[in-house]
């Protein structure tokens, strides 16, 4: 089958590629690109961990084809640090020990850049429904609510 | 899990999108969403040829308010059901059924349109658009019809669009006054199919009996099921606990369920009893403009 051409704005960069329109969007991502830190869990749409930010809306990438982002921007873990710092997210999940494994953490963080982005000042409800389709299996998620919380807060007092 | 190989169109206007479904043939297969599409294409469960992209059209992403209807356009996404204001006012139910589907990553892809377009009974809009009297527009080479939800579902995973037709709106007539709805449903877990759905909405008359009801089932049947019986007993009706309770077990006799890995047919039938009394209840107090 005939590649198509396509640009896709990623973390602020250009990239542009042929690809099968078969491919999806978390293969280019991780395979074309070589940007390795979205992960891919279960493969079926129900872990999250493939989850990144297109056009502002956060999506799971093993559920979207590669040709779907042909103009469109998207942003992954790659792209929250800024300047050598962290974003406020991410200083959240450190301060507050989010992560056990680490592998659920890409698709934590890019499902909170869109939810802090809609709802500045969550309750731990919101949040916990926020996060209702992103699977950890090692924190309970109490730690990853408090690293919400506190990145809400850090944004809110304009730490980003 | 990589999908077999396909030709990819991605149109920039409806007209074009349908000269694609008529030039293509039965094995094109419209892109909307994708988030059920697009995981039975990576289990192989269909493999089109050719996908049709209607992402790119602009313009059908609306939830808008005219002529007494609610009118939800092909690309409006499950999220804006959460978010919108005159769905929080006038059609809680929508946004009820919306926090049941999937997760919040998926319902900022998936469609409202597309939950019906699929024609699972083991969606959730079905019964609601049920329970409200809602119509679809298909939109086609010879033009636009209006399709009652009703008649939309005529087996399992069919509906009556034509192969060259697209479900370009979901007209739902908004609610008189002293009306008020709810779905309710069981899920093993967040993102699971329904066990059993029922979504019911009533309007009360100035007495404050039952003046219209509407109720439907979701995956309890081959197709989602208007409980016509159970519409028909409440009409007339003062909504008391036994009433209510007498007609959750109507709409439990009208539910067709087999046994499967959620429950055995008993149990599922059961359940409708139980969930059609909540969410009439639950429907009674927003008819009297509680939450």
């Amino acid at each position: 089958m005939d590649k198509v051409a396509i640009k896709v704005n990623v973390n602020g960069t250009e990239r542009a590629a042929e690809v099968e329109p078969r491919m999806l969007l978390v293969h280019f991502l991780r395979e074309t690109l070589r940007l390795t830190g979205t992960h891919i869990g279960c493969d079926t749409s129900h872990c999250g961990a493939c989850t990144v930010v297109m056009d502002g809306r956060a999506i799971k990438s093993c559920t979207a084809f590669a040709v779907q982002a042909d103009g469109r921007s998207v942003m992954t873990v790659e792209g929250l640090e800024q300047d050598g710092k962290l974003h406020p997210l991410q200083d959240g999940f450190y301060q507050e020990h989010g992560l056990q494994c680490g592998y659920c953490t890409p698709g934590m963080l890019m499902t909170g850049i869109a939810f802090l982005g809609e709802n500045s000042n969550p309750t731990d409800d919101e949040i916990r429904h926020a996060i209702s389709g992103n699977l950890c299996r090692c924190t309970g998620y109490v730690n990853i609510v408090k690293a919400y919380q506190y990145a809400a807060q850090k944004m809110r007092d304009g730490g980003a | 899990m990589i999908p077999r190989s396909f030709e990819y169109f991605s149109p920039r206007t409806l007209d074009e999108a349908i000269g694609l479904l008529q030039k293509l043939g039965p094995d094109a297969k419209l892109l909307s969403g994708g988030q059920s599409l697009i995981p039975m294409m990576k289990l192989r469960m269909v493999s089109p040829q050719h996908i049709v992209d209607i992402n790119r059209i602009p313009g059908l992403d609306y939830i808008t308010e005219s002529d007494g209807q609610l009118k939800i356009g092909a690309l409006a996404r499950e999220h804006q059901l959460e978010t919108s204001d005159v769905i929080a006012t006038k059609l809680p139910i929508l946004a009820d059924t919306a926090k049941f589907i999937a997760d919040p990553l998926v319902r900022s892809q998936a469609t409202v349109c597309g939950n019906l377009a699929h024609g699972d009974p083991a969606n959730d809009h079905p019964a609601t658009m049920l329970a409200l009297g809602a119509k679809v527009v298909a939109t086609g080479p010879n033009g636009q019809r209006e399709i009652a939800v009703a008649d939309f579902f005529p087996g399992l995973f069919t509906t009556a669009l034509e192969p060259e037709e697209i479900l370009t709106e979901i007209r739902v007539p908004l609610p008189p006054a002293n009306s008020g709805g709810a779905y309710l449903k069981l899920e093993r877990k967040v993102g699971d199919f329904a066990t059993a759905g029922v979504a019911a909405q009533i309007t009360l008359d100035d007495a404050g009996n039952c003046k219209q009801a509407g109720i439907g089932l979701t995956n309890v049947g081959m197709t989602p099921i208007k409980a016509i019986k159970t519409e028909a007993f409440l009409g007339g009706k003062t909504l008391d606990e036994a009433t209510i309770n007498q007609a959750a077990e109507i709409a439990a006799s009208e539910s067709e369920p087999m046994d499967d890995i959620r429950g055995s047919a008993d149990y599922k039938r059961d359940l409708v009893r139980v969930l059609t009394a909540r969410a009439l209840t639950r429907a009674l107090a927003r008819a009297k403009g509680g939450a």
